[in-house]
């Protein structure tokens, strides 16, 4: 059974997505047999944890020869980072599929199946140990999504998909090149057996893939035309989910088989990060919507996130696994609370909200509360993960450090902004009088990702203790 | 002079297909009209059954390849793997040009034609020396180019005839003038002799072989529709009757190919350095401007045409690797690439028997959410065009990419990763209009939706689960692909 575990990850979404594509599903009912999907991922994935002896390494593996010739194979298995990856993958999946289902999707049947196979798509990228097969299911994430921002988004949404998939093919056709040269020249795709290569070249061609991803700063230009365009609940999956799927590339593939390369351009790195991190908080402090904020302060996070990442060493990994986890649950959550409040006052304009506070105690109070996990106020998992990423990044130059502990301050900036701004103040002139606070269907969606936030802050250990990096 | 002894069985593929042919010309005489139709296909698609399953015999009864026919012919499994491709193709070809609304007078004659140039192109990868292998191209094409006219009613179509008739021929010609400057200098008919000729009179750089070769490398380049010899690809494509298209962008291009790549190693192994490096360039042309060109098709047939120009090209970059690597990643990747082009050819069939006119990227808005299976089989296809994994289309790519490396073209490998990522842009766009823009107004077809076309749909199906099928079964193709690769002297 163990060794099914992962494919069971895999497939159980993908399978549930071919039934609801074939079968003459109602709308209401393809949108339940989704949700139940979701849920019964989050159920294995449960299932999973409970299984799993941490300090094992590689566990539920399963291995099945795909293209012997050169040595390309069908390897799937969990790691103790990569458990807790999928973890949050399957927690916001299903949260932004419920989200979808309370709040109605045209085309539904097309809709739940694409949002299910992303769900396989992601847990694949987290679970593979071949090279090959992680590139398939980086590329088959970007199919269902694609369609999503492109089908089901805003009104720019054309220009949007088309930038998003230029730029993220083009960083994934270098990545091709590197996985080519390296699979060659080592004799074999398997990602489990310990290999390095000090070929910077082919590191680089790894970088750009995960540099276009997550993004880091200057190949961010797809993130906000992406996340403002699409639907609230696949901007949430967008920036919760897919992004780690870099972080996840860096610290399983470009940082332990490519030391010395990963050395040697560490400082580059650390600078782009160091860049997007400041410049991703200055233009999230001055964005003039919601999803504005919410976008930029993404792309801050995750240069935070690889910051953690090329400090190369166990505190910074250990707080960028943290810091992954935490950023999906609370990106997904401020995503949808922001789909949420474009639903009450049909724009996400600063200038035109305000005072929502009034009569909405409980959308008030999930607002605040994500808002100030967010900034990382001490005690909350985000001041975990941060933290550990900055005493990381300080043995490697205490200036670092700086730069990413001023942006802690910047954070606090702009969430503090974007909360007063929707909350407080005059009431503006497209929100609603009627109160219309949030119903028990949103409740139920949002309330539990900040419950899986608010349980880490209380034991941020439970990922922290539970890594090991080899 | 002693006859030479036939092996009725090593050309049983091509001998099935002119039986399939011969019959349905019978029945344009024999048969009366209201039945001609439907007796015609059937003999076709029959005649292509029986030349898979023959050459599929071939396939598993020859561990070693041998000459046949007063040594003209090659019994091996390379050809064999051709032409089950071929077979393949013809039968699909069959189900998509079944409800094409020919003239009654004419159908027995197109099944005919088109079983007769699959028996051509069957033969023709078996050829085993110059004459055989011009008789093979010249026998395909002049079925072809009467294919590509069969409408006659049709300017469009008849144009297309001329044009690929005059460009055909001259291609023909100059393939022909570089057969017999080879012949003149080597005194040689098979590629073998030709080969030990060079080597044992020190040929390797003389300039009468070495123009032949061009000549020859230009010559199957026309047949490719590899750039700079792609001329008249997008215009025949588009004016000749689509199912001819689908056919011709599949069948064509893999037999001259595979044929390419059987000439260049058997007969002139000894000017390798020389012609890698030409394959090379031609193959970073056809990438370059068929993808390019591409980019700015509105004409849904014109796309397809730049895109199978652009397809020669990363068959071309396995055909420049010149290793065995390479033989198997080109017999790979025909079938994903012959099972995409088929099918995306039959969806725009099918729209354009719905529309009555040609098919353009405006007027396939929407037709994703209209018509399911065919918007979903296009997206599969344009996606393995693209190289996207879950295709067959992808691993294709990446054994021409691996093959490419293997012999040290990184270049080539860079080259072919560009064309990928320009590529996306107008495959992609195909896949815009389907699903994301809503159809313009008035574009629905008079008189409600014609009856669904249970055939060609099935066809387009068969295409998609060909495709997607190559994704997941990459072990027992590539063990086929292996052992057909390994006859060829490397």
């Amino acid at each position: 059974m163990n060794e099914w575990l992962t494919t069971i990850l895999i497939f159980l979404p993908i399978g549930a997505a071919l039934v609801v594509w074939l079968l003459p599903l109602s709308d209401r009912g393809a949108g339940s047999l989704a949700l139940l999907a979701a849920l019964a991922e989050v159920g294995v994935w449960i299932n999973a944890l409970t299984r799993f002896e941490f300090e094992d390494g590689l566990q539920f593996d399963h291995r099945y020869t795909w293209f012997g010739d050169l040595g390309v194979s069908y390897h799937v298995g969990l790691l103790d980072f990569s458990l807790w990856l999928v973890g949050m993958t399957v927690v916001v999946m299903a949260a932004a599929t419920a989200y979808a289902f309370w709040t109605g999707r045209e085309r539904a049947r097309a809709y739940f199946g694409l949002m299910l196979f992303l769900t396989g798509a992601v847990v694949g990228v987290f679970a593979s140990q071949d090279l090959l097969l992680f590139y398939v299911f980086f590329e088959a994430m970007l199919i269902p999504l694609y369609v999503l921002v492109g089908v089901w988004g805003g009104a720019g949404r054309l220009s949007a998909t088309l930038k998003f998939v230029i730029y993220t093919m083009a960083g994934s056709l270098l990545m091709l090149v590197s996985i080519i040269a390296l699979g060659l020249t080592e004799g074999t795709f398997d990602l489990s057996r310990p290999f390095t290569s000090d070929n910077p070249l082919i590191f680089l061609g790894f970088v750009a893939a995960f540099a276009v991803k997550a993004p880091l700063f200057p190949l961010h230009g797809w993130l906000p035309d992406a996340y403002r365009e699409s639907s609230a609940e696949v901007a949430a999956v967008l920036s919760g989910v897919v992004s780690k799927a870099a972080g996840f590339g860096f610290l399983f593939i470009a940082i332990p088989h490519f030391p010395e390369p990963a050395r040697d351009l560490q400082p580059l790195l650390l600078a782009l990060a160091a860049a997007g991190l400041v410049y991703g908080s200055i233009v999230a402090f001055r964005a003039p919507d919601v999803r504005g904020v919410i976008a930029y302060s993404s792309l801050a996070q995750m240069s935070l996130i690889t910051i953690g990442l090329f400090a190369l060493n166990d505190f910074g990994f250990e707080g960028a696994v943290l810091q992954m986890v935490n950023h999906g649950l609370i990106s997904g959550a401020l995503f949808l609370l922001a789909g949420v409040i474009e639903r009450r006052a049909a724009t996400g304009d600063f200038a035109r909200l305000g005072g929502m506070a009034r009569g909405r105690p409980a959308l008030a109070t999930l607002l605040m509360t994500a808002g100030i996990i967010a900034l990382a106020v001490p005690g909350s998992a985000a001041f975990a993960g941060e933290f550990l990423i900055l005493a990381g990044v300080f043995d490697e130059g205490w200036g670092w450090a700086v730069v990413g502990a001023a942006a802690i301050v910047l954070a606090a900036m702009y969430m503090l902004r974007l909360i007063s701004a929707v909350l407080h103040g005059q009431t503006g002139s497209s929100v609603p009088d009627e109160a219309l606070d949030l119903r028990p269907a949103e409740l139920a969606v949002i309330v539990p990702l900040l419950g899986c936030l608010l349980a880490l802050s209380a034991w941020p250990a439970a990922v922290t203790d539970h890594l090991n990096f080899g | 002079m002693t006859k030479p002894v036939v092996d009725w069985f090593a050309i049983s593929p091509s001998l099935a297909l002119l039986a399939a042919s011969g019959l349905t010309l019978l029945g344009a005489v024999f048969v009366p009209v209201v039945a001609r139709k439907l007796y015609s296909a059937v003999v076709a698609a029959l005649g292509f059954i029986a030349a898979g399953v023959w050459a599929g015999l071939v396939f598993s009864e020859s561990p070693e390849a041998t000459l046949e026919l007063a040594d003209t012919i090659s019994r091996d499994r390379f050809a064999a793997f051709a032409q089950i491709v071929v077979a393949g193709a013809g039968l699909l070809a069959v189900g998509i040009a079944y409800g094409q609304r020919t003239r009654a007078d004419h159908v027995g004659e197109y099944y005919a034609v088109l079983t007769a140039a699959a028996a051509g192109m069957a033969f023709l990868v078996q050829s085993a020396d110059l004459m055989t292998l011009f008789l093979g191209l010249e026998w395909f094409s002049i079925s072809l180019y009467i294919l590509c006219a069969i409408e006659v009613d049709a300017v469009s179509s008849l144009e297309a005839g001329l044009k690929y008739l005059i460009v055909g021929s001259f291609g023909s010609a100059v393939l022909l003038f570089g057969l017999a400057l080879v012949y003149g200098a080597t005194g040689e008919l098979g590629f073998a002799e030709i080969a030990a000729q060079i080597e044992r009179q020190g040929l390797a750089d003389d300039g009468l072989v070495l123009a032949g070769l061009g000549m020859i490398l230009a010559g199957l380049g026309f047949k490719a529709s590899a750039a700079p010899f792609h001329m008249w690809t997008p215009d025949v494509y588009e004016g000749a009757p689509t199912p001819v298209t689908a056919f011709m962008s599949a069948a064509t291009k893999a037999v001259a190919l595979v044929l390419a790549l059987r000439v260049l190693v058997t007969a002139f192994p000894a000017e390798d350095e020389l012609w890698t490096i030409a394959v090379a360039v031609i193959a970073c042309v056809s990438l370059a401007w068929g993808n390019i060109a591409a980019l700015v098709q509105g004409n849904l047939k014109r796309m397809l045409a730049y895109s199978s120009v652009s397809h020669a090209g990363f068959m071309l970059i396995a055909i420049a690797a010149d290793n065995e690597l390479g033989g198997r990643a080109l017999l790979y990747y025909l079938i994903p690439y012959s099972a995409a082009s088929l099918g995306a050819f039959g969806v725009v069939a099918a729209r354009e028997r719905e529309l009555g006119e040609r098919v353009t990227l405006d007027n396939i808005a929407g037709m994703g959410w209209e018509r399911p299976l065919l918007g979903v089989a296009m997206w599969v296809f344009m996606l393995s065009f693209a190289g996207f994994p879950l295709t067959g289309g992808f691993v294709g790519k990446f054994y021409v990419f691996a093959a490419a490396y293997d012999t040290g073209f990184w270049w080539l490998l860079l080259a072919g990763v560009i064309g990928t990522a320009i590529s996306l842009y107008y495959y992609l766009a195909v896949v815009r209009s389907m699903y994301m823009r809503m159809p313009a107004v008035g574009l629905a077809p008079a008189g409600g939706s014609p009856p669904r076309e249970v055939i060609l749909q099935g066809s387009v199906f068969a295409c998609m689960g060909v495709t997607i099928g190559s994704f997941f079964a990459v072990q027992p193709l590539i063990d086929l692909a292996e052992k057909a690769a390994a006859q060829l002297p490397f």
